[in-house]
């Protein structure tokens, strides 16, 4: 599939919970996307054109947490970022592991590290940090 | 009967990737299986918001102690990414050259370390001494046989010297013929076949499923290479070939990194015959606000960086996911259903740094009694290929 096509479709589904488009060179894409899309375009780009799921970042932008989603479709050597900007008053996000389940160490890792609540998440515990690590404290955060 | 947990793991001072496998078993067989990572953790990826971006070179250098030029690679492939620039061209070669010999070295060290599991103690012997003339070529190069601190941002560090070339061509020709031997010994004995063929299958779904990466998926006919997806470096400069093998067992990933090595040194010696001459640095001066990715084919599969600037010296964010974080997350699958004497070959086929195997027990579950420990396992493991040879 081409790389003008997948970026299309990606415009059909999600309309008008689409922000941005970074189309930053040939082989990378940003999309700034509503968070209630997500599971849709996530759908899309793994059960249907077969992408390959890299990782998931989470920045703190001080204002609010970035989650970036990677994605990389390796016949053609395109990477595909979802961003998803969260509010802090509002840090609640549909979990992907059930669409896929690789991403189920990384949205741990996310939870422990920037506070971030993945809904539906089968076993949202900690990966990294210690099981009695204190509750509430996000090594990641920079407001803490 | 009541399932038994065998516990692998969590530590050991060898082991650059420590982590507890819990496995669950009913007689032999394994039914379920708990992962749990952490015992480690280092903070890397906060400490380099703290630290210039050519100090991060070192830093991530600093991760893996095995595949140690993988995390610069992909570091300075995001950097490259993020500027938009274009490196010296001699630079690139060298690049690709180093990033080769450390793929050859690495697949070495864990051939050794699959043959002593499957108790061909000879085969670990022959592997490590073939991959000292690597770490002679290392040593030769940049100073240091592990470590090379040769990748900075925007080029490389110190420059290679024609003189050397003609000996490091001698050194992986004379390589090839052992790599032979290695071949033949994967393929022709019956007992080492018989010991890895169709044990912990992973199919080309299992692959997408658990997105794993490298040798582990090229094992099961998923023909996914950075190197080959997105060309950087001079790996479009050169001719070489993606190994891939339909089987998905231990043996297929045996097969993949055996064949891997001459491909490897086959890039090396086209790169050393076509190198220009030139700059090796193309001196970054500022780094703009922004964000790139890069990534880079370590011997384990895809090491990806991600890096955020907010324009200052140091990165906003750097985030950095490792191969084995996808793979090792894929061994939940392929372990399960197998017998506990195959357990670790399987663990091990994926190539995490495998020492944990002498910090593994077998625990009663009810009474807490110890019954085995990593030593008796890794016996297990070997009287079960001597059986085999009978």
């Amino acid at each position: 599939m081409k790389k003008t096509q997948i970026i299309e479709n990606i415009k059909v589904r999600s309309g008008k919970e689409l922000l941005d488009i970074k189309d930053r060179s040939e082989k990378r894409v940003y999309f700034t996307i509503k968070k209630t899309v997500l599971p849709k375009i996530t759908r899309y780009l793994f059960n249907d054109v077969k992408a390959r799921f890299n990782t998931a970042s989470g920045v703190d932008t001080r204002d609010a947490i970035e989650i970036l989603y990677h994605f990389s479709i390796d016949e053609i050597g395109l990477i595909i970022s979802l961003r998803v900007i969260l509010k802090k008053t509002d840090l609640e996000i549909e979990s992907l592991t059930p669409i896929m389940r690789c991403a189920e160490w990384i949205e741990r890792e996310i939870h422990e590290m920037l506070g971030v609540n993945f809904k539906g998440h089968p076993n949202l515990k900690h990966l990294l940090l210690k099981d009695d690590w204190p509750e509430g404290n996000c090594p990641l955060r920079r407001d803490q | 009967m009541a399932n038994k947990i065998i516990p692998i793991g969590p530590y050991h001072p060898l082991q650059e990737e420590p982590e507890f496998f819990r496995l669950h078993v009913d007689g032999e067989k394994v039914v379920d299986m708990d992962i749990e990572l952490g015992y480690n953790h280092r903070v890397i990826e906060k400490i380099s918001e703290s630290k210039s971006y050519d100090q991060v070179t070192f830093l991530v250098e600093r991760i893996c102690g095995i595949c140690s030029t993988s995390h610069p690679f992909a570091y300075t492939n995001a950097i490259d990414d993020l500027l938009g620039i274009t490196v010296p061209e001699r630079a690139l070669y060298i690049r690709t050259v180093i990033g080769e010999l450390e793929r050859i070295h690495s697949h070495l060290l864990w051939l050794g370390l699959a043959g002593h599991f499957l108790g061909y103690n000879t085969v670990w012997m022959w592997a490590w001494r073939y991959r000292e003339p690597i770490l002679d070529i290392f040593e030769r190069v940049s100073g240091n046989r592990n470590h090379y601190a040769m990748f900075k941002p925007g080029g490389i560090r110190r420059d290679m010297h024609e003189e050397d070339f003609p000996w490091i061509k001698k050194t992986l020709k004379d390589l090839i013929p052992k790599f032979d031997m290695f071949k033949g010994a994967v393929m022709d004995d019956p007992v080492i076949r018989a010991r890895t063929e169709g044990i912990g299958v992973l199919t080309k779904e299992d692959i997408h499923d658990y997105s794993a990466l490298g040798p582990t998926a090229r094992a099961s006919g998923v023909s996914i290479d950075v190197r080959k997806d997105e060309p950087y470096a001079a790996y479009d400069k050169v001719e070489w070939k993606v190994i891939t093998h339909e089987g998905g067992g231990v043996f297929a990933k045996l097969l993949v990194r055996v064949l891997e090595l001459y491909e490897s040194a086959d890039i090396i010696i086209q790169c050393l015959d076509k190198m220009p001459k030139g700059d090796i640095d193309c001196g970054i001066k500022d780094m703009p606000i922004g964000e790139g990715i890069g990534r880079h084919e370590a011997p384990r599969g895809e090491v990806f960086h991600y890096i955020s600037s907010d324009g200052g010296n140091s990165p906003a964010r750097h985030k950095i996911r490792a191969p084995s974080f996808m793979n090792i997350f894929s061994n939940k699958k392929a372990v399960i259903g197998e017998t506990i004497s195959d357990a670790t070959i399987i663990l091990a086929a994926v190539d995490p740094c495998y020492c944990c195997t002498e910090r593994m027990a077998v625990v009663d579950y009810k009474s807490g009694k110890r019954i085995m420990d990593g030593q008796d396992l890794i016996r297990l493991s070997q009287e079960k290929t001597e059986r085999m040879r009978k």
